[in-house]
């Protein structure tokens, strides 16, 4: 059971072949075998999650009718507030916050009566690519226990990974739901920027910030697309955009949609191995009937350094209320009000967040905005208009997700240059604002090759589109051993 | 040298919301601490904040009545700094684009109607509240949220005098538009001074001082007068002034040194990434111009050309919304407005004024007023008596023919009755009869006094003087 798919579970829930207290104790069961090996969760709700289970059994048992995501389990990165659980962003300085209230994504989903069974490890506020950075612990990968999930929704794909939920959500801002997805074999959706409400998640990059899915198959992320996208007035950012059935998208003809691939996202860094998977899947759409077409996007090689400045920048503002009064972490000894925020802060946060801080604080002061904060934010648009053009002449655009396989834990994390070049695909994405998948298509040294599709805005529908039709060519149907 | 002092002020408002500017929670003054909190005003991590439309339309109305441009596509800015009552540790404020710039208040001083330019009026958060008990600290969020507009003027007061003149203006300015409700003590209305002085006719700019947080139109006054005397002393001992943060002490009488630039923030200020622009449109502004109020300076011109009252007087009774209003209601009455105005401007001001009350709490009504005047118009009662009616209408709020009746205040108007009186005075005052005919002209005025105390007032005046004047030459 713990391979199947949510839209699986439920087809058999609502025939009442399985209850939903059984698929959540399976669910419970497969956490408590593999995930020690794993740790990509956090924290369990094991009762919380059980109790979840009865009532919905009970309401199929009276014919009442249940939520789209009914008693399917699934769990949340720990950046979404969830009513009176810890919200800690795997940060130290966060470990004793308790939120008073759900996220709207979370409302959504316990409205749709999915079953909220943990929270998931991540760097520490979504801040890497490689989970590393969790203050609390590091989540392997379940294709090599060896080699890091990606970052920083780690634990939120490699939970969906190894079968211990159907689902996950997670949060990218750079890339961070698509490479850990890309990584660990599944498939991860950053929706354009104000399709999911922003509002209960705590706040990394708040223009680049989107949640997301992880799911293990397209027609899953659909299910789960159709509840957490839609308006949200509590969201000033949230996209006044009608919310259509994602599913109606899914096995449809793609005869003569238009696919770009772009050759900087072919180039220099990518894997032989990842090269070569995603080739073939281009092949397989060649077969299907796409057109597919090389385009430029040559403004994409100023996408890193645009995003390192306006994250930061963001983040540095963001994390401020951070500062060892609320909350968490407070420096036993100080010596007046300045003394308990420098110590609070410098043992509460790590070192890659302290290191995002002080670049952003750099980028902002008076005498450096103009030269970097303003003329990232020029860049940015002009990374827009760029892909506004590319999308008068192709439908789509499909590269690889991350330009290599899963990594090993400590290959990359002494050097953050080398780190940050993870996310060379995916972060353009984020500074337009446009929506994305990442889905397995192959394995290169028995490790997952993503391939990501990015389309125009709001166009999440066409993406499943061609989503599905991958997915059929390349049965992609690795399994980790774990 | 002559020096002259060169002032702008910063003006921070409440508006009169009901509700926070990016939340729902109430505005209300009071309440226990912490209780009109949510995530979003606490600032909790993962709240996003929503502007509040009415605070759009507030800050327009403001905008408008200061003779603004309205700007219609501005952004929110968080400005950073760490500060304890600050809960997300940056303030949502606007920065490069205010909603409303380039605009005027018109003040009238001794040199006539000064042009005071303001530079901006842009919308902000509150901050909570530091509580402090012993050793320790604590907040009140209660505030925190609380939506707000900055008016920044030009640095074009020469004086303290003007300086409150113009605050007071603005004051009634944002009362009228009902931006504001502009209660001091309960810091809605607080001011921010920018001071320097330089020799008079130099058009440079010396080096100026901040003064922060007046919060009534005297320590205005007051906490510039000091701070300009101290600043011309401390040129005249050849010192140089140093740009700096003063605080106002009331109790000292004098401004103390907060902060020096050097120890001044940078506030990395940057759009506010969790809010869209703001846009407004045409349609918007003009729903709200439709809507506005008579302001004070269209009152004051329409009183001048309508009722033809002095210009002092009609500056005086526009100044507060509601004594215009008692005003234009007895003149709804059917009362002549110069009467009415005379009325105003004495007894009904000065009383207030000695009893420290409002317009609004007198307890007669605007055509009680016009009544009394009738009175006295009509020769019912003197001018005098009229005085007293008064003050027992303010006293009681009975209305003034009660007073008159009750009391038999009625004018003796017959001629028979204040002959017997006057007889009767002269006879008890043999020596005054001779020291008018001695030239003594005093002496008559000394007779009228005793005659109208020997009627209790009500003597008609005009009749006194003439039989008095008959019988003295009789004797
Ligand atoms: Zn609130």
């Amino acid at each position: 059971m713990h391979f199947k798919y949510a839209h699986e579970i439920k087809d058999l829930l609502i025939k009442k072949e399985v209850s939903a207290e059984e698929v959540v104790k399976s669910s419970i069961e497969r956490i408590k075998e593999v995930d020690g090996k794993i740790d990509a969760f956090l924290e369990v709700f094991e009762e919380d999650a059980i109790e979840n289970a009865k009532s919905v059994d009970k309401k199929i048992a009276n014919g009442e009718e249940v939520g789209a995501l009914a008693g399917i389990p699934m769990a949340i990165k720990d950046n979404i507030c969830l009513k009176n659980q810890k919200t800690t962003c795997a940060s130290k300085i966060l470990e004793n916050f308790t939120s008073p209230y759900d996220a709207t994504v979370v409302r959504k989903l316990k409205e749709s009566d999915a079953i909220i069974i943990g929270r998931l490890n991540m760097d520490e506020f979504a801040m890497g690519s490689s989970t590393e950075n969790s203050s609390i612990k590091k989540t392997k990968n379940p294709y090599d226990l060896e080699r890091v999930p990606g970052g920083s929704s780690g634990g939120s794909a490699a939970s969906v990974a190894a079968g211990e939920v159907y689902f996950s959500l997670g949060s990218d801002t750079g890339g961070s739901i698509r490479q850990p997805a890309s990584l660990c074999g599944v498939v991860g959706f950053k929706p354009t920027y104000g399709r999911v409400s922003r509002y209960g998640l705590v706040a990394f990059a708040s223009s680049l910030d989107q949640i997301g899915p992880f799911t293990r198959d397209v027609e899953d992320c659909a299910l789960v697309l159709n509840t957490i996208c839609g308006k949200d007035n509590l969201d000033s950012t949230s996209a006044n955009v009608d919310v259509e059935d994602f599913t109606t998208y899914l096995n449809k003809d793609i005869k003569g949609i238009r696919v770009g691939l772009p050759k900087e996202y072919f180039g220099e860094g990518i894997d032989e191995g990842v090269k070569r998977e995603v080739e073939k899947a281009v092949e397989a759409l060649k077969l299907l009937g796409a057109e597919v077409k090389e385009i430029s996007l040559p403004m994409s090689k100023y996408s890193l350094p645009v995003y390192y400045i306006l994250s930061s920048s963001e983040a540095s503002s963001n994390l401020a209320r951070f500062d060892g009064i609320r909350y968490g972490y407070r420096a036993d000894e100080f010596e007046d009000l300045v003394d308990l925020y420098v110590k609070s802060r410098s043992i509460g946060f790590g070192s890659e967040v302290k290191r995002r801080i002080m670049l952003g604080t750099y980028a902002l002061s008076s005498g450096y905005y103009d030269a970097y904060y303003k003329k990232a934010l020029k860049v940015k648009r002009l990374i827009i208009e760029e892909f506004k053009r590319a999308f008068e002449e192709v439908d789509l655009i499909v590269s690889p997700t991350s330009p290599s396989v899963a990594f090993k834990f400590g290959e990359k994390a002494d050097d953050p240059l080398k780190m940050y070049l993870s996310d060379v695909c995916t972060v353009p994405v984020n500074i337009a604002g446009l929506p994305a998948v990442s889905m397995p298509v192959g394995l290169s040294e028995g490790l997952p090759v993503g391939l990501q599709i990015i389309g125009n805005y709001f166009q999440e529908g066409k993406i499943l589109s061609l989503a599905s039709s991958i997915e059929k060519i390349v049965n992609f149907n690795a399994r980790p051993l774990i | 040298m002559e020096f002259e002092a060169v002032i702008g002020l910063e003006i921070h408002a409440e508006l009169s919301t009901k509700s926070k500017i990016f939340c729902g929670c109430t505005t209300e003054f009071g309440g226990e601490v912490n209780t009109h909190c949510c995530p979003v005003c606490l600032g909790l991590p993962g709240a996003l904040p929503v502007l509040n439309k009415a605070v759009v339309d507030y800050a327009i109305k403001a905008g408008i009545a200061l003779n603004c441009n309205i700007n219609k596509e501005t952004y929110m800015a968080r400005k950073n700094y760490f500060y304890p009552d600050a809960p997300k540790n940056y303030q949502i404020t606007q920065h490069e684009t205010p909603l409303c710039s380039e605009g005027f208040v018109e003040v009238e001083t001794e040199e006539g109607l000064k042009k005071i330019r303001i530079e901006r009026i842009h919308i902000e958060e509150d901050a909570g509240k530091a509580l402090h008990e012993g050793d320790a600290s604590f907040i009140d969020f209660n505030r925190s949220g609380v939506p707000l507009i900055e008016i920044v003027t030009r640095p074009d007061m020469r004086s303290p005098q003007e300086a409150r003149m113009f605050f007071e203006k603005l004051r009634s300015i944002l009362l009228y538009t009902e931006v504001s409700d502009c209660k001091m003590q309960e810091g809605s209305l607080r001011c921010d001074a920018n001071v320097s002085i330089r020799p008079k006719g130099s058009k440079e700019f010396g080096v100026k001082t901040e003064i922060k947080n007046m919060n009534s139109f005297k320590a205005l006054e007051k906490a510039l007068e000091f701070e300009i005397e101290r600043q011309i002393n401390a040129v005249r001992n050849g010192e140089r002034i140093v740009q700096e943060t003063r605080r106002w002490d009331e109790s000292k009488g004098q401004t103390i040194v907060m902060r020096s630039k050097e120890e001044a923030h940078d506030y990395r200020y940057f759009p506010e990434p969790d809010m869209v622009y703001l846009v407004v449109d045409d349609n918007w502004i003009e729903d709200i111009k439709s809507n506005m109020p008579e302001l004070p300076d269209q009152k004051r011109k329409r009183y001048i050309e309508n009722y033809n009252l002095p210009e002092y007087d009609a500056e005086i009774i526009t100044a507060s919304k509601e004594l215009a209003a008692f005003f234009e209601e007895a003149v709804a009455n059917g009362g002549n407005p110069k009467s009415i105005s005379n009325w105003i401007m004495g007894e009904v001001l000065r009383t207030l004024n000695d009893r420290e009350m409002e317009i609004t709490d007198v307890k007669f009504k605007p055509a009680d007023l016009v009544k009394l005047i009738e009175l006295v118009e009509k020769g019912t009662i003197s001018n005098t008596i009229a005085k007293k009616v008064f003050a027992d209408m303010f006293e009681t709020g009975k209305q003034p023919e009660k007073i008159v009746e009750e009391k038999g205040l009625v004018q003796i108007s017959d001629e028979g009755a204040i002959r017997d009186i006057v007889n009767k005075v002269l006879d008890e005052n043999p020596q005054s009869i001779e020291d008018f005919k001695n030239g003594k002209t005093k002496a008559m005025g000394f007779l009228v006094g005793q005659i109208m105390k020997a009627s209790k007032g009500k003597a008609n005046p005009q009749l006194v003087n003439k039989l008095l004047d008959e019988e003295i030459r009789k004797r």
